[in-house]
């Protein structure tokens, strides 16, 4: 029979291609004339409207105060799906080498990786909320008197203009973060078999 | 102590003034605890929503519009059969051909009778189907868009009145003349109306796929008047009944001498033996002209195909399809009741109502108990088919619905009321005053095998001091009434556009999931749709120059256009390309001689500018879209008929 831990480390490093089918992240914009809110899917590899058309619209708002479009692609469509499939063989790797030290080096390079993708993301949420059109047609300024930004928030909820803004992880998300669980507790499991 | 008491007994008086004065005022109505279980009754709450649709015609308004019930709330007008400036129908180069008939471009119309699909007998919302009174046309309105998508003209027909009734399942939608005439049209002396003039009833079919329409045949009448129909249901599936007056034939003063005799029919026309007819052969096909024209969803344009000849049938040749009941006294309303039993008919000028059986009906006809015939279509013995008669109910019966329950209301015109009676008893059960003058009376599903029965909206032909006057010409009104209880209770007037002839009604819930939010871009088959700011363009043949123009918030483009000529015809096409709910803009050129446009997201439309001075003239958007409306708005320079400049055109630059 197969060990506990080695099962887990592979259950782990098949859970975080959950990311292919469902998306990581989802921002959603309220508004009073938006009975049903505006919303943008992340995944790993697109951008997707969370009702037909909602990217295209979130544009035609924010082109207002001067955002730039959200791009149809960016590089990190690439970089993560590469990242990702490379974890998950490695990952299985590992598993059938059933190594429990190697479960701890993986999950240490997946929580790096992710953090690194965390910050990608805000910087590319910073870009978009502060790099605006010098002509926008409305510019707002905070009581500072510095331009007022857009950012989304990176987690949690904020008010945005008539906007209020939510960014929550999602289902790809919670794949990932399961799967990283597993691999964590299979180290636990690993070392105390190896006893 | 004199004096104190004189006080006690002016202010005792003062009070007993007053509480006498402030009932009396609204006494008129109803009590003052009633009006506020009322007023509960028919709000709904901002942002809620109404239980029914109400599709109510116009009348001579052409229109039918769109209320909601029980609030009495308008939502929409949507135009059928008359221009509307703005919604730009009958304006824009679009919609033009909606309007195209045999007789040519006819800007208005008077639309009666609104009937929705059905499927099995019950109310399926797929269309409304509405008739032109004067120039018989029948409208198909698709319930997605809640606009008009199909028109066809109805030849050999005059005051398409006895329509737009549909069969169970949509088979047939049936449109009957009210005035006979030669058939073929020819010129002969009026007075040689008797026995030469026909009464054509269209059988005119709905494709189950797309809602296409066609006139499948038309039954050659003797020259009646054929006032109102409705469908056979259930048992009596398969038939269809027609009200005839004038069945004296008279061409002149017709208030007097088409009152003459005691009783007139009610025609009963199997018309599945009819069809069975024709798909066998039956019928002679007859030269005719008369358009059909179809709006698509994908073109957003409109085609107008003129037909040229249409199937007749002769009632004789078609033994056992026609029958005619005696029915007393000119009969206006033809109703059916929900299980297919009783055949209405309202004698609009006898005291009584005439209920038929159609059980005692067929088996009249299996034994042959005929009263003579009229142009070889045999009169049944009206004992024979009687069901029962409703003893003076009021006067001037016009109309009957039926709640599903076993009860049946009926207007009446001169006494002003709506009546409850029961089916099979025909004992009145309670009576309502209407302000005043009702018509027709609605209750949602009230056509079909399963109503509504919670309210009935009455449909009045005069208002008076109902509501605030507004010189000579005062508003047009409906009343709601509840008929959950035993007895009526009136809830609501509402004012109407146009004479609130006839309606429809259906719950919300059917509709209101399929109703479209915007049209797709990707989907849009315009011929001249720019579905880009990079595919607008503008181009000149000869003196016709089409502008290729795209509209999103909150500019036009191209919004500067130059090397247009006076004496130049501009077709300006321009799509909206936004994909967002409710987000609509509109157009208009100064000194354009035709409507704005109002252009849903994803949609073309088209008008026509022919410049008459050199000059730079603007255009703008007409609906209020964003916050930048103010901003949307564009030139365009005209210059001589002999200037040689380029065309361009830009934005932004």
């Amino acid at each position: 029979m197969m060990k506990k831990s080695k099962l887990l480390m592979l259950l782990g490093s098949v859970l975080i291609l959950g990311l292919f089918i469902f998306p990581l992240w989802n921002i959603t914009l309220e508004a009073p004339q938006y009975p049903t809110p505006l919303g943008m899917d992340i995944y790993i590899n697109d951008f997707a409207d969370a009702n037909p058309h909602d990217i295209k619209n979130i544009n035609l708002m924010n082109h207002y105060v001067g955002m730039k479009y959200i791009p149809e692609s960016i590089p990190e469509f690439k970089i993560f799906p590469a990242v990702i499939i490379g974890m998950s063989i490695l990952g299985l790797l590992f598993g059938f080498l059933g190594r429990h030290k190697l479960y701890l080096a993986w999950f240490i390079l997946m929580s790096l990786l992710a953090l690194a993708g965390i910050y990608d993301f805000y910087l590319w949420e910073y870009d978009y909320g502060h790099n605006l059109d010098p002509k926008a047609i409305m510019k707002f300024t905070n009581p500072d008197g510095s331009i007022m930004g857009f950012q989304p928030p990176l987690f949690g909820t904020k008010d945005i203009l008539n906007f209020t803004a939510h960014s929550y992880p999602q289902l790809g998300a919670y794949f990932l973060a399961a799967g990283m669980a597993c691999t964590f507790i299979a180290f636990f499991v690993g070392k105390k078999e190896s006893k | 102590m004199k004096r104190l008491s004189k006080l006690v007994l002016l202010s005792a008086l003062g009070a007993l003034t007053l509480i006498g004065c402030n009932p009396a005022g609204k006494k008129s109505d109803k009590g003052g605890a009633l009006s506020s279980s009322a007023a509960e009754k028919v709000y709904v709450a901002p942002g809620e929503h109404d239980e029914f649709y109400a599709f109510v015609s116009g009348g001579f308004s052409g229109q039918l519009a769109v209320y909601g019930l029980p609030s009495g709330r308008l939502f929409k007008v949507i135009p059928v059969f008359s221009q509307d400036a703005e919604k730009a129908w009958g304006y824009n180069e679009e919609t033009k051909p909606m309007l195209n008939t045999s007789y040519g471009f006819v800007p208005w119309d008077d639309s009666h009778h609104p009937d929705i699909s059905q499927t099995a007998g019950e109310l399926d919302g797929r269309y409304v189907f509405i008739n032109a009174n004067n120039t018989p046309r029948i409208a198909k309105i698709d319930l997605t868009t809640f606009e008009t998508t199909e028109i066809i003209e109805v030849p050999n027909s005059a005051g398409n009145h006895s329509s737009s009734f549909v069969t169970e399942n949509t088979e047939y939608v049936v449109a009957g003349t009210r005035f006979s005439v030669p058939v073929p049209q020819r010129d002969m002396p009026i007075s040689e109306y008797k026995g030469n003039f026909k009464g054509a009833l269209s059988f005119i079919s709905v494709n189950p796929e797309d809602g296409g329409m066609d006139v499948k045949f038309q039954l050659l009448m003797p020259g009646f008047n054929y006032d109102l129909s409705h469908p056979g249901r259930g048992k009596s599936h398969g038939w269809f009944f027609f009200t005839t007056y004038n069945t004296e034939e008279a061409s002149t003063l017709l208030e007097v001498n088409a009152s003459q005799n005691d009783k007139d029919f009610i025609a009963a026309v199997n018309w599945k033996k009819i069809e069975e007819y024709v798909n066998n052969g039956g019928g002679k096909m007859m030269p005719a002209n008369y358009a059909h024209n179809v709006y698509d969803e994908h073109t957003h344009t409109a085609t107008s195909t003129m037909k040229k000849e249409v199937l007749v049938v002769d009632p004789s040749e078609v033994p056992g399809a026609v029958y005619l009941l005696p029915t007393p006294k000119s009969p206006h309303g033809c109703d059916v009741d929900p299980s297919g039993e009783y055949i209405v008919g309202n004698g609009k000028l006898s005291a009584n109502l005439t209920v038929h059986s159609f059980t005692k009906m067929l088996d009249a006809i299996e034994n042959k108990k005929f009263d003579g015939d009229a142009y070889g279509i045999p009169i049944l013995n009206f004992d024979s088919v009687l069901a029962g008669t409703v003893e003076q109910p009021g006067l001037g019966p016009l109309h009957t619905e039926f709640d599903g329950k076993g009860n049946a209301y009926t207007t009446f015109f001169i006494s002003s009321e709506v009546v409850k009676w029961k089916l099979g008893t025909w004992d009145v059960v309670d009576r309502k005053s209407t302000y005043y003058s009702v018509g027709h009376l609605m209750i949602p599903g009230g056509n079909s095998q399963k109503p509504f029965g919670k309210y009935v909206l009455a449909m009045n032909k005069i208002t008076k001091d109902r509501y605030l006057p507004t010189g000579p010409e005062v508003t047009q009104s409906a009343q709601l009434y509840d008929i959950t209880g035993e007895k009526m209770e009136l809830l609501l007037d509402f004012p109407t556009v146009g004479e609130p002839h006839y309606a429809a009604g259906i719950p919300a819930d059917i509709i209101k999931p399929n109703s479209k939010k915007i049209f797709k871009l990707e989907e849009n088959k315009h011929k001249y749709a720019a579905l880009s700011e990079a595919d607008t363009k503008v181009v000149r043949n000869g003196k016709e120059v089409h502008v290729y123009m795209t509209m999103i918030r909150s500019h036009f483009s191209p919004d500067n256009i130059e090397g247009i000529k006076v004496g130049d015809k501009v077709y300006f096409h321009i799509t909206n390309l936004e994909q967002d709910y409710d987000v609509p803009h509109g157009v208009s050129m100064i000194g354009a001689n035709t409507s704005e446009l109002l252009i849903m997201p994803g949609q073309t439309e088209s008008f026509v500018w022919e410049p008459k001075q050199p000059g730079v003239w603007p255009f703008y958007c007409t609906d209020f879209c964003s916050a930048l409306h103010q901003e949307m708005q564009g030139y365009v320079r005209v210059s001589p008929a002999n200037s040689n400049i380029e065309l361009s055109w830009s934005l932004g630059e």
